[in-house]
């Protein structure tokens, strides 16, 4: 077996005394593991790093094996982020959600679009309203979509302050009124494509996304959702 | 010694970093033939150091004093504490001679998915240390990976609030490197850490 794809590194762990387990969200092959040969050493790290584009070939003699990997490197979207927190935090974070929350080896080409254009935009200032249209976008892949264009129980189009934490609707703020201490805020920028996000704005959008992420991606999941993501919602709290 | 406890020895050498079980043989024939030049002192010394050996209660650092001699230096610079990811980088800024201040050992990296947090790594420790009145800066020596920036990232929000000031390593350019030979990223990131040339 063997094909040749294009890939973001989500992670890579130290196997044995110089290789790596390596996992790759591939365009056409999903979320996809492999061994590098050689992964622990210092000249392939740089290539390993996670949010790296990557030219990839895998080969097996089975399709059921891991396989080893050869990776040459197209675009290491995290290096000009290094001395940059927030957009950092954004890259592992990304990284982290869909390493832990992807099924493996299954093709998903809009997943694989929207976190290559996320790891593009996180050099722009506009990269946290980006980073929680990401997030809204994969709970929407993995089956959690939440509407935002009407109220959840009216049906209007205005005034659409609070989202449901049980139907992941939008709710009006004349209806939400006597439950909304039951409800998420719904950040206006959300709504408004135009509107920028201010750093509160920006918090509820991460503590609603986080909510549905927590309670029905990785509810079941051991250790619940990765630490990244909180380490990226305390950058803004 | 029978061949199944020769054959225990080469299973534990070929445990060692670089050695596989072909080296491990060899390593073991060598010692078995020089028992009494290198075995005996060798087992001797692991011994020792075995019982001898503490880790920091201060900085983390391994050594055989508690605290370890880097700790306990008073001709060191009390007001510097440089931050590393573990104690073999704690030994390279030693070799380099050109650090006299303290450090701290935080014993890895922030980890998405290993779920390697704050405690794990002696943050608290660090900012306690950090808010002393003598501590005047903290270096932030983590490595020029994501997850070594990361954890520096988190590091220097924690440290906020302490009255020391707070500095990372500059990346770019090795000594002795060739531009062409450099990967894209160190390259922007020398181009964007450039600094006035003097004349």
């Amino acid at each position: 077996m063997e094909w040749s794809d294009t890939g973001i590194v989500l992670s890579a762990k130290k196997h044995g005394e110089t290789s790596a387990i390596v996992t790759l969200l591939t365009k056409h092959h999903g979320r996809h593991a492999g061994l590098v040969r050689g992964g622990s050493r210092k000249r392939i790290q740089g290539i390993l790093q996670p949010g790296n584009l990557v030219d990839a070939r895998w080969r097996a003699r089975l399709i059921e094996h891991l396989g080893a990997f050869s990776l040459d490197l197209v675009t290491s979207y995290g290096t000009p982020l290094l001395l940059s927190p927030g957009p950092l935090a954004a890259l592992t974070s990304a990284c982290a959600l869909s390493e832990a929350a992807l099924p493996e080896r299954q093709p998903n080409q809009p997943i694989f679009d929207g976190l290559n254009f996320l790891l593009q935009s996180l050099i722009e200032e506009y990269w946290p309203k980006i980073y929680v249209k990401w997030e809204l976008g994969l709970l929407s892949e993995l089956g959690f979509g939440l509407d935002f264009s009407k109220c959840g129980a009216t049906g209007q189009k205005s005034d659409l302050k609070y989202v449901s934490p049980k139907s992941g609707r939008a709710v009006s703020e004349s209806v939400a009124e006597p439950y909304k201490d039951r409800l998420l805020p719904l950040p206006p920028f959300l709504i408004d494509s135009d509107a920028a996000p201010k750093t509160p704005e920006m918090l509820q959008a991460l503590i609603l996304t986080g909510y549905f992420l927590e309670n029905h991606v990785f509810a079941q999941r051991p250790g619940g959702m990765p630490n990244a993501r909180q380490r990226l919602t305390d950058i803004f709290s | 010694m029978s061949k199944t406890e020769i054959d225990d020895l080469i299973i534990l050498l070929a445990k060692l970093p670089g050695l596989g079980p072909r080296s491990a043989r060899r390593v073991a024939l060598h010692l078995l033939r020089k028992r009494e030049s290198l075995m005996i002192p060798l087992s001797q010394k692991l011994s020792d150091i075995m019982n001898a050996i503490k880790t920091c209660p201060i900085c983390g650092n391994l050594d055989t004093d508690s605290p370890c001699n880097i700790c306990s230096d008073f001709r060191r610079d009390q007001s510097i504490i440089c931050v590393v990811e573990d104690v073999g980088d704690l030994w390279a800024l030693e070799r380099s001679a050109l650090y006299k201040g303290l450090y701290h050992v935080l014993g890895g990296t922030l980890s998405a998915l290993d779920g390697i947090g704050p405690d794990e790594l002696h943050i608290p420790k660090l900012v306690e240390r950090a808010s002393q009145i003598e501590v005047k800066e903290v270096i932030l020596a983590t490595n020029a990976t994501i997850d070594g920036q990361s954890t520096a990232h988190y590091i220097a929000k924690q440290l906020a609030d302490a009255n020391s000031n707070i500095s990372g390593l500059a990346h770019g350019v090795p000594i002795g490197g060739e531009l062409d030979y450099l990967d894209d990223g160190t390259l922007l990131t020398a181009l964007n850490g450039r600094k006035p040339v003097a004349y």
